[in-house]
């Protein structure tokens, strides 16, 4: 319990950010037509490829010898790299079709 | 200095990922917010690789091994986004989010060995210790907690994903069993007994040593090997359980589980972001989870179905259930076959068409033929319009898209609720391949597995004509009433083929 607590107050910042994106994530896109469904949900995919930045901490902090950690951390670039990448160019194919017509 | 850069980076970064999303939810500007999103990706990605630096000060190394996976990743991902067909993309979202959870739990699996090395302790073990053998540590829950909380969802995301992607382009069918839901129910409190069991007795399982001098102490950790083998039970089972998730949730519900799975992974996602202090990761991760949440509700009740449904009373499991026998194929009286030049000429001569999309014609790549159709009849003064049902497809929004593709102007898409009110006074009904969103047994049969989802009513048009490959059952797995009505003609072939001979017919007419 006091763990928790002490979790907490250390991490009260961060808390508030959690709150805050929570309200904020359900505000923007409250009033979506359900036309947009599918690209939002690609374009939402592709913002949580962000994980990529803790991906390559892990790699950028891995010892030169803990060949375990390299790979894994390899491996998680490159996963985070395809969330990042695929999920950006799949969203924009899809809305290269909601071109203004003329 | 640096430090603030980086910051900033990740302040800009959390902006773009909140303007993108925003952005996102209007067509007129989606576009432009998919690419603000993805600069300030880029940001975040260059700015920690440059700008980074860990406790002690120092920045990151292993740069070659980092931009070879950018490298390896970008292409790859890329040319899969590029080469993907317009049918294909949901399961491709499926792969990359499943990428992404994979991602987050690896990151969780780094760190855990790292916990268990230099257990992070709260308050450092008295000096005067020096000499004592085996005495306990104040390891850090909070962390522990966070690295568990994002191996769970990241791994169920991943394995949740994989499945889902395999179910939408086939390679996996619906699967269920009797008591499938207690058995997950089980797995899953069994992930938690075993990591809340993980969590509360680590304390006990790692111990410290402190030998040297005063001056210089060395301090060195030993640790039981449950704690090891736990850890990897609870990723097996997280594994396991994503799998069981989603095998018998039925095709139609699909897209409801990939977005629920997308705000799991931005979840695991944030996770990261507490591990590693980093703002970025923490707003995009929540961000998405919070928004992600409420497009998978937004999605059911599109469908008119609700959450727990999708979840607990699952299509595949349903499906086998008593209408599979009533419903044999033998027992239905006779279906009315139609040729191409006589629905052309039906149509030809009605004064209102409303043609109806579906999974088939996005298959057949069929909308640029669809399109011409329907200019074709206009010319001749047909008022043609279409019927969207939101889920027609694999996915909501899927038959928009594709009919933007071809330049079919947004007045002649109408949405369910407008199609419907017009349906009574509409000569000819042109199903494309749909099938289960016309389904009447959605409205009139309670042991029908769709039962409940609003459907396109059709059947109060003067005539319907139906385009399908054969008489073949849906992705829902059901019989259709629809096509053994007296007023329902079937016109048999792939909807490209069907809809360029429907084409020839009118010009020649």
């Amino acid at each position: 319990m006091e763990a928790i607590l002490e979790w907490i107050s250390e991490n009260q910042q961060m808390i508030y950010i959690v709150i805050l994106m929570i309200f904020l994530g359900i505000e923007v896109i409250g009033h979506v037509p359900s036309v947009l469904h599918t690209p939002l949900m690609s374009g939402a995919n592709a913002i949580h490829g962000v994980v990529i930045i803790g991906a390559i901490i892990v790699m950028g902090k891995a010892g030169e010898h803990d060949y375990l950690e390299l790979i894994l951390g390899f491996l998680a670039v490159v996963l985070g790299t395809l969330n990042v990448v695929g999920g950006f160019v799949v969203t924009d194919r899809m809305l290269e079709m909601f071109k203004k017509k003329k | 200095m640096e430090l603030s850069v980086l910051a900033i980076c990740y302040l800009i970064a959390s902006v773009t990922f909140i303007l993108g999303l925003k952005m996102l939810s209007n067509p007129a500007t989606a576009k432009k917010g998919n690419r603000i999103a993805a600069v300030g990706m880029i940001i975040a990605i260059f700015a920690t690789i440059f700008l980074y630096k860990d406790e002690s000060g120092k920045h990151l190394g292993n740069y070659i091994f980092i931009f070879a996976a950018l490298i390896v990743g970008s292409v790859v991902g890329a040319v899969a986004a590029r080469k993907v067909k317009m049918t294909a993309m949901p399961e491709m979202v499926s792969l990359f989010n499943g990428m992404g959870g994979a991602c987050a739990a690896i990151i969780s699996i780094v760190e855990f060995n790292n916990f268990i090395k230099a257990p992070g302790w709260t308050s450092y073990p008295p000096l005067s210790n020096l000499g004592n053998t085996n005495f306990n540590v104040n390891v850090a829950y909070g962390h522990l907690l966070i690295v568990i909380l994002g191996l769970i969802i990241g791994s169920v995301s991943f394995s949740g994903s994989i499945i889902a992607w395999g179910k939408l382009n086939g390679v996996i069918k619906d699967f269920a069993f009797k008591g499938q839901h207690i058995v997950n129910l089980l797995l899953l409190a069994m992930i938690l007994i075993s990591a809340g069991y993980l969590l509360l007795n680590i304390n006990g399982a790692i111990k410290i040593d402190v030998s040297g001098t005063l001056d210089k102490p060395e301090i060195s950790f030993t640790k039981d090997s449950w704690i090891v083998i736990l850890f990897y039970v609870v990723v097996v089972l997280a594994l396991l359980y994503g799998i069981l998730f989603v095998f018998p949730i039925g095709g139609a519900d699909m897209p409801v589980v990939i977005s629920l799975l997308n705000s799991f992974t931005g979840v695991a996602a944030a996770c990261g972001g507490f591990l590693y202090d980093n703002k970025a990761m923490l707003t995009g991760g929540i961000l998405v989870g919070a928004a992600g949440t409420l497009l998978t509700i937004l999605m059911c009740k599109a469908m008119n179905r609700s959450l727990k449904n999708v979840l607990i009373g699952s299509f595949g499991a349903t499906a086998k259930s008593p209408t599979g026998q009533t419903q044999q194929p033998g027992d239905q009286t006779v279906f009315k076959e139609i040729s191409a030049g006589e629905a052309a000429m039906i149509m030809t001569y009605s004064s209102k068409v409303m043609i109806v999309p579906g999974y088939g014609l996005a298959v057949a790549q069929a909308q640029h033929a669809c399109h011409e159709l329907e200019k074709l009849l206009t010319e001749k003064g047909v008022d043609v319009k279409y019927a969207i049902h939101p889920v027609a497809g694999r996915m909501p929004g899927h038959m928009n898209v594709l009919l933007a593709e071809a330049d079919v102007s947004y007045d002649k898409l109408l949405e369910m609720e407008l199609a419907n009110e017009e349906f009574s006074t509409t000569d000819v009904v042109l199903v494309l391949g749909a099938n289960d969103v016309v389904n009447p047994a959605a409205k009139t049969d309670p042991s029908s597995p769709i039962y409940g989802m609003p459907i396109l009513e059709v059947e109060l048009a003067k005539t319907v004509i139906v385009n399908k490959r054969s008489m073949k059952p849906g992705y829902a797995g059901i019989e259709n009433q629809l096509f053994f009505q007296p007023k329902t003609s079937m016109l048999f072939g792939d909807a490209k083929d069907v809809l360029q001979q429907l084409i020839m017919v009118i010009k020649n007419l």
